[in-house]
Formats: structure tokens, C-alpha cells, sequence
């Protein structure tokens, strides 16, 4: 699986054999043939004598059922996170190739409910010291636990919630997935610098819809937002989707939002797909919506573009055959922070790559126009985050003018000061 | 807006007529106004704005002056036209997606970063064949070469490495690791050190061209600013050596450095986005494209300070000067 990745990433490999012999690592990719002259059709063996390349290995541990959406457009695909994460393996590789490195994503994919720890265990008794997760919080801690006497490291690129940086903070877990509160806080920026400051709060009445809400509420109260009225609306549960499509809609979400005091914007807190979509046009007053329906926050975009973005986007729909999101951005900066740092020390020896990047010189390009790095006491991944409409990109925060003393990126999420983040020992 | 341009050209015409009969041009590309701006290099008033294909970005003057190379990024091609009166003259078999190139000091051959597909294109420019396609790092970008020729140096940006290819063997000789996203390579001029920017590192390799060792990392640090908009793209080096222009992205600066003790000297505050530089014919002027505010800004070399800046099209990027006169009448 990550050969063809590789293979199809560089196009017309079998031509390619024989234009060029890559002096420095020459052992490391079969495809770089030894003799330029001659055209090699075919995968060259390695040059007599280079040492075979080191072996990285990369577990994705990860649960995937289709789950239905309000929107057919809001449907995860099957691939999701899962393609970043094979991308990340062919770009590591072809970095690896003037390195003597090589890497290998082994992927276990679960579905929600079934048991995380069997297969995690499988994972790190055969080795695997890196571990990539797209699951549920209670999950995540799973594996970090059960990875943590093996020394392994886990790099959570699912979950957002901000206990696993919290309460819960582990000190082999990173997180290239940004927290809820980052998210909260970006919209929250975005709202207050066009000085639309008072924001009514609709929110479902699932669990990750009241942590969206409480996190919505408190990035709020750290920019000088109003939260003016809060509802919840009641999953009563029935189809996603019906034959007499958005006539009922057009009918109830006005009248449900009636009574709303005078607001500038709409929150919505639905992780859980059961009204947000709905919320926007459909409001009592026309007002603009944000959360997670209308403007959504999210480490990605499939539009952007910017900071170099197009081209990860290209190998990105070559490779996986549809637009890159968040997920699949959090998995491929997960895979990447391993190859930096296996690149940056010139080894694959995990005790020196996790040195690394823990360390103080760790940054991540990711087509977001700054470095990313690491906080240090929660191993969250510093980032931008994007905002965007289903077309479009509109903003990133941080916001112009919101300044910090270490990065402007620490105004997004729970700051150091106000952490509960303690690691053991 | 039309009236103005009108109104430029007029007084562009009118200029070249009393000025000096040999002067020199300035294209710059513009990202997403699809065409090339025209400068007369003594008056510094655009002249002309001509339609290319969509997307340029990386743009080059053939040793000789008389053809403009033009990667025309979306279209797939690296577009040729003549530097005297703008017309096309023809395309070049880049490859996908071709961002930046450089054309050998004897003008035969052509080489091309294309970003999509982790390849450089080496072009024989006497037939306008592909030669070969050099496999590099991921998100090739910078291209440079050996004043001899000898040595082509390409980036690439998520590899964060600059690849030194030879010329003959069309092998890749060294890969030396640098700083995030490599963006541009610069030889100086006595070949001795090739300068790499590294636009997410924030920092500028010095590399030893024999050794291929690092000798030297230049950091910048401007006073209120953070560190992570200091990013830095374009880089020219004077003639003599003496002195670097590093171009600072959203820093909105160009830093001038000591060309042997790689001390920084100074930053000269430019337009907004500040990403590739070229020098005059004569070394005198260097200028800069700027992304954001839509124009270039012309840096008095001897005296290290902004004298201008010039409107041109939308989100300039890349510029070359092209040592033919001005007008051709």
C-alpha cells in the first residue's frame, strides 16, 4: 500500500528509472536506477554494497463507519484521515530517499465501539513506536496508556476534545489535532474583529454538542463576545434525510428561533449532524451563522490554497481521488512530524527522533503560512486555523491585533497559565 | 484605470525618446492578473502589459535579452516571447505545474521545478526538446546554477533540501539539508557559496560550494515583529559579493547582508509580501515584487535605500530584467 502510494506520487516512475541516479541514498528507493545511461525500465536493485534503508514504522489506529449526515456533502468518506496519512507516508519517503529512510503506515481501522486495545497492543508488541489515532477521547487514552510502558508515542490526529490536553494530558500523547477550544476561539476572533459581538447559542443536546457549546461560551467570555440566549434543541430523533425534503425545515427552524433577543450571529454547537445545516436561511431575523454549521473552523480546508497549499491539495485529490479536510490534514502532519524529525536527526532510532521532537527546535511546514510547533506542556500542536463556508476559505486566526507574549498562536486554546495539564514525574 | 495606463505609456514614450538611446526592461509577472507588466528601466514607468497564459509565476531573460521564459503554472507550459515586442513565440515542454527555472549563463539549456510531481525538466533550448526529468524532493521550487553552468541547485520545499545536479551526468550529486521550505538558491557570482533561503525556518543556508558543508546560517530579527513572518524568498547577490538581498515574504522588508561576514546590516521596508528580487544590467537598482500591494518597489544599491515603488498588475511575483532598449522605436 505505501509503495503504490510512493509509486503514484512521482507519475511516471518506470520512465523515470533510468533518467537518474541519485548518488546519496541510492540504496533507498528501488526505482532510482544505478546506471543513468541505460534506461531501466524496470525497478533496479539497490547498488551493490549501499546499506539497506532504515525501516520506520507508523501504526494508524483509527474507527470509521459511515455515518449519515443532514448533508450529503457532510458524509466522511471512507478514506478519511486515512489518505493524509498515506500521502505523508509517499512525501516521507521521497524525502527519505536521499536519507537511507523508509517508511510504512500500518493501518487497523475499527468501528466505533469495537475493542481499541487488542489491536493496539498487536501494534506495539510488534514494535511500532509510532502510533497515529483517529478515535473516540476514551479510546485515545486507551491507546496512550497501553502505549506508554513500551515507551511509544501516540499522535492523536481525531479527537478534539480538550480534556486529552487537560485533566487527561499524557505526556506520549501529542495532538496534531487542534482542541475544540482552539476552534471556539478562532470563530470567536474572527467574530469580534468585524465587531459582531452578540451571539446567540443553539445547541444540540448530545455530549460533543454541550463541549462545542461550553467551549463556544467560554472563547466568549476570553474575547469580550455576549452570549445573548441559549437554547437547546432536542434530538427527537427520526431520518436524516426524507422524501418530503426542506419543506418541514423551512416551516420549524423559524419558528423555533423566534424568540431569540436582538443577536448579530447564530452559534450552533451540533457535532452530532441533527439541525445545524439547517440553521442558515432559515433563521426567524436573517442573520449569519457560525460554529459548526455556516463559517466552521477546522485545521483545513478542501478550498485552500494559499501558503503553497495547492500542491499539497494536488498530490493530495491524485493520491485519494477527492478534496484533502481537516482530518486528513491532522493524520498528514502526524506522519510528517515523525519523517522531520527522522530527517532532522538523520535517523530512525526512535529515542533520538522523540528527543527531537520534544525538543525546542521542532517546527512543521503545513501550508498554513507558519511554522507549527509544539506546546510543551500539553503537546499540542501550535496552528492556524481556517475558516471557511462550504465553498470557500474566508479567514484564519489568529486575528490581526490579538497579541501574545510567546506566539500569536497560543491565543487559540487554553493557554499555558490557565492549564491542568501536570505530566507525571 | 485604463486612462492612467494610457497616460504612462504616453509619458513612457515620450521620455524614451529624450532619454538615453541604450536602456534596459523589467518584466514582472503577475500571479493572478495572468499578464506581464513592462518597466523601462530608466524612467521606471510601466510601458506595457501583455496577456500570458494563466498563473505566471517564475520568469527569465535568456542570456542574450532578447526572449522572456514565463512559467505559466496553471497551463501546464513555460511560455517564450520576445522581449522586444512581446510576441509569442512559442512553449516549451515544462512539465506539470512549473513554478520557477533558471537558463544556463550560455543559454542552451533550460531548467524547470515542477512542484506537482517532484521533478526539475532540463530543456535544450536549441531544440525545444525535454532532455530529462531529474527525480528531486518533494515540492521542487528554487532553482539555481554555477556560473560555469556546471551546477544546477534545486529546493524542495517539503524535503527541505537543496539538490546539486550536474550539468553532464544529470545525476544529483549532493542533497544538502536545510532549514523549512527551501524557496530560492542563489550562486555568487566566483561560484564559491550558493545562498538558500528557507522561507518557514526563517533563515538563509550558506553553502559551501566545493564542500557542500553549511558554513553559515543567517537569522533576521526585526523589531516588532515575530519571528514567524520573517520569511524568507527571494535572494540576489551583487556582483562583487559584497553584499546579499534577502527578501523577508510578510515581513515586508528586504535584509541587506554582509556578503563575507554574513552579518545582517540592514532592512529596507518594501511592499507588502516581498518575494523575488532582480538586479539591473548595471547593478545599480534592485527591485522587488510585492505580492499584496500590487507593486515593486526600486532599492538604490550603492546607498541601500528605497527611492520608489511602481503599481503594476495583480499580486506580482516573479521578476527579470532584460538588457534590450526600452523601446523599438
Amino acid at each position: 500500500m505505501t509503495r503504490s502510494a510512493t509509486a503514484s506520487s512521482r507519475g511516471r516512475a518506470g520512465w523515470l528509472a533510468g533518467a537518474a541516479l541519485l548518488l546519496l541514498g541510492t540504496g533507498a528507493l528501488a526505482q532510482n536506477g544505478t546506471a543513468p545511461a541505460t534506461p531501466a525500465p524496470q525497478a533496479a536493485a539497490p547498488a551493490p554494497g549501499a546499506p539497506a534503508a532504515q525501516l520506520i514504522r507508523i501504526g494508524f489506529l483509527r474507527s470509521y463507519e459511515r455515518r449519515l449526515a443532514l448533508s450529503a456533502l457532510d458524509i466522511a468518506p471512507e478514506s478519511i484521515g486515512l489518505a493524509g496519512a498515506q500521502v505523508a507516508i509517499a512525501d516521507n519517503n521521497t524525502t527519505g530517499a536521499f536519507m537511507n529512510q523508509r517508511f510504512e503506515l500500518e493501518a487497523v481501522t475499527l468501528k466505533p465501539g469495537d475493542d481499541v486495545s487488542a489491536p493496539a497492543r498487536a501494534m506495539i508488541e510488534a514494535g511500532v513506536h509510532y502510533i497515529v489515532t483517529d478515535l473516540s477521547a476514551a479510546d485515545t487514552l486507551t491507546v496512550a496508556d497501553l502505549a506508554a510502558p513500551a515507551g511509544a508515542l501516540v499522535l492523536n490526529a481525531g479527537a478534539s476534545d480538550d480534556r486529552l490536553r487537560e485533566v487527561d494530558c499524557r505526556a506520549n500523547l501529542l495532538h496534531t489535532a487542534p482542541s475544540r477550544s482552539m476552534l471556539t476561539d478562532a470563530i470567536a476572533q474572527f467574530l469580534m474583529w468585524k465587531q459582531w459581538r452578540d451571539w446567540a447559542l443553539i445547541s444540540g443536546e448530545h455530549e460533543n454538542d454541550r463541549l462545542f457549546a461550553e467551549a463556544m461560551k467560554k472563547s466568549a467570555e476570553k474575547f469580550g463576545g455576549a452570549i445573548v440566549a441559549e437554547k437547546v434543541f432536542a434530538d427527537a430523533g427520526g431520518a436524516r434525510a426524507t422524501d418530503s425534503g426542506q419543506a418541514q425545515v423551512q416551516r420549524q427552524i423559524p419558528v423555533f428561533l423566534q424568540d431569540l433577543p436582538e443577536h448579530d450571529v447564530v452559534l450552533v454547537a451540533d457535532e452530532s449532524e441533527v439541525f445545524g445545516t439547517y440553521i442558515p436561511y432559515n433563521n426567524w431575523v436573517p442573520r449569519l451563522v457560525a460554529g459548526t454549521a455556516g463559517l466552521t473552523a477546522g485545521s483545513w480546508h478542501p478550498a485552500s490554497e494559499q501558503w503553497g497549499g495547492a500542491q499539497i491539495q494536488n498530490r493530495f485529490e491524485e493520491a485519494a481521488g477527492r478534496r484533502m479536510q481537516s482530518k486528513d490534514m491532522n493524520a498528514w502532519a502526524a506522519v510528517r512530524v515523525v519523517g522531520e524529525a527522522a530527517s532532522r536527526t538523520q535517523s530512525a532510532d526512535p529515542a533520538m527522533i522523540d528527543a527531537f521532537v520534544k525538543g525546542p527546535d521542532f517546527t512543521l511546514a503545513a501550508f498554513r503560512g507558519q511554522r507549527l510547533t509544539f506546546r510543551p506542556w500539553n503537546w499540542q500542536m501550535r496552528q492556524p486555523i481556517l475558516l471557511g463556508t462550504q465553498a470557500a476559505v474566508v479567514s484564519a486566526s489568529p486575528q490581526e491585533g490579538f497579541l501574545h507574549q510567546v506566539s500569536e498562536l497560543d491565543t487559540l486554546g487554553i493557554d499555558q497559565p490557565e492549564s491542568t495539564c501536570a505530566f507525571p514525574g | 484605470m485604463r486612462n492612467w495606463t494610457l497616460g504612462a505609456l504616453v509619458a513612457a514614450l515620450g521620455l524614451s525618446g529624450a532619454g538615453p538611446a541604450h536602456a534596459y526592461k523589467i518584466f514582472v509577472s503577475n500571479e493572478r492578473g495572468n499578464d506581464i507588466t513592462v518597466l523601462d528601466g530608466t524612467s521606471f514607468e510601466v510601458v506595457d502589459t501583455f496577456a500570458v497564459g494563466q498563473r505566471p509565476r517564475g520568469i527569465a531573460v535568456s542570456p542574450d535579452g532578447a526572449k522572456l521564459f514565463v512559467c505559466a503554472s496553471d497551463d501546464d507550459t513555460i511560455q517564450v516571447y520576445s522581449t522586444a515586442d512581446y510576441k509569442f513565440l512559442g512553449t516549451l515542454p515544462s512539465g506539470p505545474d512549473p513554478e520557477l527555472l533558471v537558463v544556463s549563463p550560455d543559454g542552451t539549456r533550460l531548467y524547470a521545478a515542477n512542484e506537482d510531481d517532484n521533478l526539475v525538466t532540463v530543456i535544450d533550448l536549441t531544440t525545444g526538446a525535454r532532455v530529462v526529468e531529474i527525480p528531486v524532493g518533494v515540492e521542487p521550487e528554487g532553482m539555481g546554477i554555477s556560473p560555469d553552468g556546471q551546477t544546477i541547485v534545486n529546493t524542495s520545499e517539503t524535503t527541505n533540501m537543496a539538490h546539486f545536479i550536474d550539468r553532464d551526468s544529470k545525476q544529483i550529486v549532493a542533497n544538502v539539508l536545510v532549514d523549512s521550505r527551501p524557496r530560492f538558491a542563489q550562486y555568487k557570482a566566483d561560484g564559491s557559496e550558493v545562498w538558500v533561503s528557507a522561507e518557514i525556518g526563517g533563515t538563509v543556508a550558506v553553502i559551501d560550494a566545493a564542500s557542500k558543508a553549511i558554513k553559515h546560517t543567517v537569522t533576521f530579527e526585526v523589531p516588532g515583529l515575530r519571528s514567524e513572518s520573517i520569511q524568507p524568498v527571494g535572494v540576489r547577490i551583487t556582483e562583487d559579493g559584497s553584499k546579499a538581498y534577502v527578501a523577508l515574504g510578510p515581513a515586508n522588508r528586504v535584509a541587506v547582508v554582509d556578503g563575507t561576514t554574513y552579518e545582517v546590516l540592514d532592512y529596507l521596508l518594501v511592499g507588502q509580501r516581498v518575494w523575488q528580487l532582480a538586479f539591473s544590467p548595471d547593478g545599480k537598482h534592485l527591485f522587488t515584487t510585492n505580492g499584496i500591494s500590487n507593486d515593486i518597489s526600486v532599492i538604490d544599491v550603492e546607498n541601500d535605500e528605497v527611492t520608489q515603488s511602481v503599481q503594476v498588475g495583480q499580486q506580482p511575483w516573479g521578476v527579470a530584467v532584460a538588457d534590450v532598449p526600452a523601446t523599438t522605436n
